[in-house]
């Protein structure tokens, strides 16, 4: 049955574990933080799959409609009547689903650092920021209302901050944790204001009232925030683009994405956490979490996110081709993938078979979580091995890492969408959803499925293929059981997660959505796949010189896409040259010579004043008497003649 | 030989008081500076006294400030006696210039 208690524990076992260890860890814990840490997420687990359980087979469905319970709240902070900032649960469809990906992903990756970070100097630490990360990114989906959800962002935001800055000697990690910190902090002004505006129109702070009050056109307040209009735009609109410029940031979605690939300075576990569970899905599930409001009451901001998501997908899938930094390919085909879940809100509408869109969103969602934790951990496993990120230290490790090498497979096999593997069904359904939808977007989402496939063989084959290995002495194995363990359940939730039938679990409106397999039309997709993973294979499968080949006479796009399309450089001249050079120097200079200055006029006029009249205070006894007495008889004249 | 009525004690008072004013002010000897405190404290008693007996002479208001003043007034002697022994010892003279030091 439904029990309150139970949820709460499930983001708070995480808490508990990062105050225990954080705290007592480097004296007490030393060696056993790691178990502590897991074994507390463990329990955090079995929690939420028995949850999710209960919600999506006993008590979640009244008359075939998933509700949207509300087991827990507690008023936190209240401003006025129905304006209040409240710590409760929801419990639906997707913040079911999530609290099982995020506790199951993370689980994985606690088991895996067990053997990945042993020995490392702060490793309570670790686990402590681990644990920190689970709790804000669990309390971030279970979020009943907008402001607790804005609390667990900037958690979020915190926690991932302190993990990709972990190797804070390194100077690289530290400007890549400041960069991330700084561009999702940006974008988080955004969702503040959006956040501000959405509450003042509809009169509450609280997810269900607020989606209630702004999606039913007869309501005061929607007629409110549709009528009230700043330069052509309708409020309500405003209001949810702005909420989804902070989506976009930690989504890392085009044009925030320039924190995601300078990430991977953090240890490579935190980026599989980061890219598969938790931290940039988070912008994905707020768009699902404010979907009714975008689906019905503004199709132009939700058209906006269908575009930045396309444009997203492609652009990173363009990058992640020339990189040669492994977990950097990733990174970029992470942006891709979140830019993929994006666009499928983007063309969804509400209810029934127009929901398809945010069906296929969360089913992506689902399981990308699978096969990116599994690429980037595997990925942490060859890194462990070889103490390199770069391709051409690699080739030829599938007779060295065989149970790497088969789940990497598996994994690549599965985001290039092949069937039938998990990827290929929630990209059909996502390219379906777009194809009836908008057939902009459907060409550029199968371009990217194209270039996807490509660039991810491109990386297999690099690794595990190509030029022979000629192993150094001080040959270690793969990593032992906790770090195979977590690849090969990945493999198989990689392997079998899309013969889940998740439109029955997870719809726009709660309704079971029945989604068909089309075999027309997959055909298309699948044999671009099947393309792109011909033409990497025949490019690295050997060791030989068609790729710079093809890279000298695609010679200025392939420069482009090497250097990201130079929009780091970009970034760079907009802040040094413009915003230091004409509102930092002048507020700079306003503020040494204005503000500093009345405050120091202020101090010096009480000195000057004080040196003038200090000789008063004399040290002659006699002296003070005397004016003591003239003081007396003035005071005794003005009372005797003045003010009789 | 007329009866001394309440001026003759306003004017002894008055007297008093300004004679330890003076003192206080033109010593430089600080147990003779004590001594003029001690004269103004008592020029106020004085008053108080005689303002008793001759405009409320069937209370006693006046008289209980008397004695609350004189105790106060050997309390305050005590303080000052120690003040000035303390200087003493340090500088070796009891003259009110030597306390110029305490100042800013």
């Amino acid at each position: 049955m439904l029990n309150a208690t139970y949820i709460a524990l499930i983001p708070l076992l995480p808490l508990a574990g990062f105050i225990m260890l954080g705290i007592f860890g480097r004296k007490y814990f030393k060696n056993t933080s790691g178990v502590i840490g897991t074994a507390l997420l463990l329990a955090s687990t079995l929690l939420a799959l028995y949850t999710a359980y209960g919600y999506f087979f006993e008590y979640g469905r009244v008359e075939g409609v998933y509700q949207k319970l509300v087991p827990l709240k507690y008023t936190w902070l209240e401003f006025s009547r129905g304006v209040s900032i409240d710590m409760g649960i929801i419990l639906d469809p997707i913040s079911a689903m999530m609290l099982v990906v995020v506790t199951f992903v993370s689980l994985m990756v606690h088991i895996y650092s067990l053997a990945y970070m042993k020995g490392e100097e702060r490793f309570p630490t670790y686990y402590a920021f681990l644990g920190l990360f689970t709790f804000s990114m669990l309390g971030l989906v279970v979020s009943s209302n907008i402001f607790q959800i804005y609390i667990f962002w900037e958690l979020v935001g915190v926690s991932s901050f302190l993990l990709i800055g972990y190797y804070y000697d390194k100077p690289s990690a530290v400007a890549a944790c400041k960069k991330a910190f700084i561009v999702t902090r940006f974008a988080d002004v955004g969702f503040l204001i959006g956040i501000l505006i959405l509450s003042f129109y509809s009169g509450t702070l609280d997810f269900n009232t607020l989606i209630a009050t702004l999606t039913s056109p007869e309501s005061t307040e929607y007629k409110n925030a549709v009528t009230a209009s700043f330069l052509g735009v309708s409020a309500l609109t405003w209001g949810l683009v702005l909420v989804f410029v902070g989506g976009a940031g930690k989504s890392a979605m085009f044009p925030l994405h320039i924190w995601l690939p300078d990430a991977m300075e953090g240890p490579t576990p935190v980026s599989a956490l980061i890219h598969a569970a938790t931290m940039v899905v988070a912008g994905v599930f707020l768009v699902a979490r404010l979907f009714p409001v975008f689906a019905i009451s503004s199709p132009a901001a939700l058209g906006l996110v269908g575009y930045v998501g396309a444009i997203s997908a492609l652009i990173a899938a363009v990058i992640a081709c020339t990189q040669t930094d492994i977990k950097r390919v990733l990174a970029y085909s992470t942006m891709s993938q979140i830019g993929y879940m994006m666009f499928a809100l983007g063309v969804s509408g509400y209810g029934g078979e127009e929901g398809l869109g945010y069906t296929a969103s969360m089913f992506h969602l689902f399981t990308h979580a699978m096969f990116k934790a599994l690429l980037f951990l595997g990925a942490g496993a060859v890194i462990h091995f070889i103490h390199s990120n770069e391709m051409k230290d690699m080739g030829g490790l599938r007779k060295y890492l065989p149970i790497t090498h088969i789940t990497f497979l598996i994994a690549c096999l599965a985001i290039a969408g092949v069937p039938p593997f998990a990827g290929f069904f929630s990209k059909e359904e996502i390219l379906l959803a777009a194809y009836q939808h908008s057939p902009t977007i459907y060409w550029i989402a199968l371009i990217t499925s194209g270039l996807t496939a490509f660039y991810m063989f491109r990386l297999y084959f690099s690794i595990f293929w190509n030029k022979e290995h000629h192993p150094h002495s001080g040959h270690h194995g793969e990593g032992g059981f906790a770090m195979m363990m977590p690849l090969l359940l990945l493999a198989v939730g990689a392997a079998a997660a899309g013969f889940i039938p998740f439109g029955h679990f997870v719809s726009s409106d709660g309704k079971a959505l029945e989604t068909g397999f089309h075999l027309q039309f997959s055909i298309a997709p699948v044999a671009l796949a099947l393309a792109g993973i011909f033409i990497a294979m025949w490019m690295y499968r050997r060791q030989n010189d068609k790729p710079e080949k093809i890279a000298a006479s695609l010679n200025g796009l392939y420069k482009a896409a090497y250097h990201k399309f130079y929009i780091d450089e970009i970034y760079m001249f907009i802040t040094r040259k413009i915003i230091f050079n004409l509102i930092g120097r002048p507020a700079a200079w306003f503020d040494k010579h204005v503000v500093d200055g009345l405050v120091n006029l202020t101090g010096d006029g009480t000195e000057m004043i004080s040196e003038g009249i200090k000789r008063i205070q004399s040290g002659k006894v006699q002296q003070y008497a005397v004016y003591f007495l003239a003081g007396v008889i003035g005071l005794a004249l003005l009372f005797i003649y003045v003010w009789k | 030989m007329t009866e001394p009525g309440l001026y003759h004690f306003l004017f002894i008072s008055a007297a008093l008081f300004f004679i330890g004013v003076y003192g206080f002010f033109t010593r430089r000897n600080l147990v003779t500076m004590l001594m003029s405190v001690e004269l103004i404290l008592n020029s106020v008693n004085l008053n108080f006294i005689a303002f008793n007996k001759y405009l409320w002479p069937d209370r006693l208001d006046g008289v209980f400030f008397t004695i609350f003043i004189i105790a106060i007034a050997a309390a305050e002697a005590a303080v000052a006696i120690a003040i000035i022994i303390n200087l003493y010892r340090s500088h070796q003279s009891i003259d009110v210039e030597n306390a110029e030091e305490l100042k800013f």
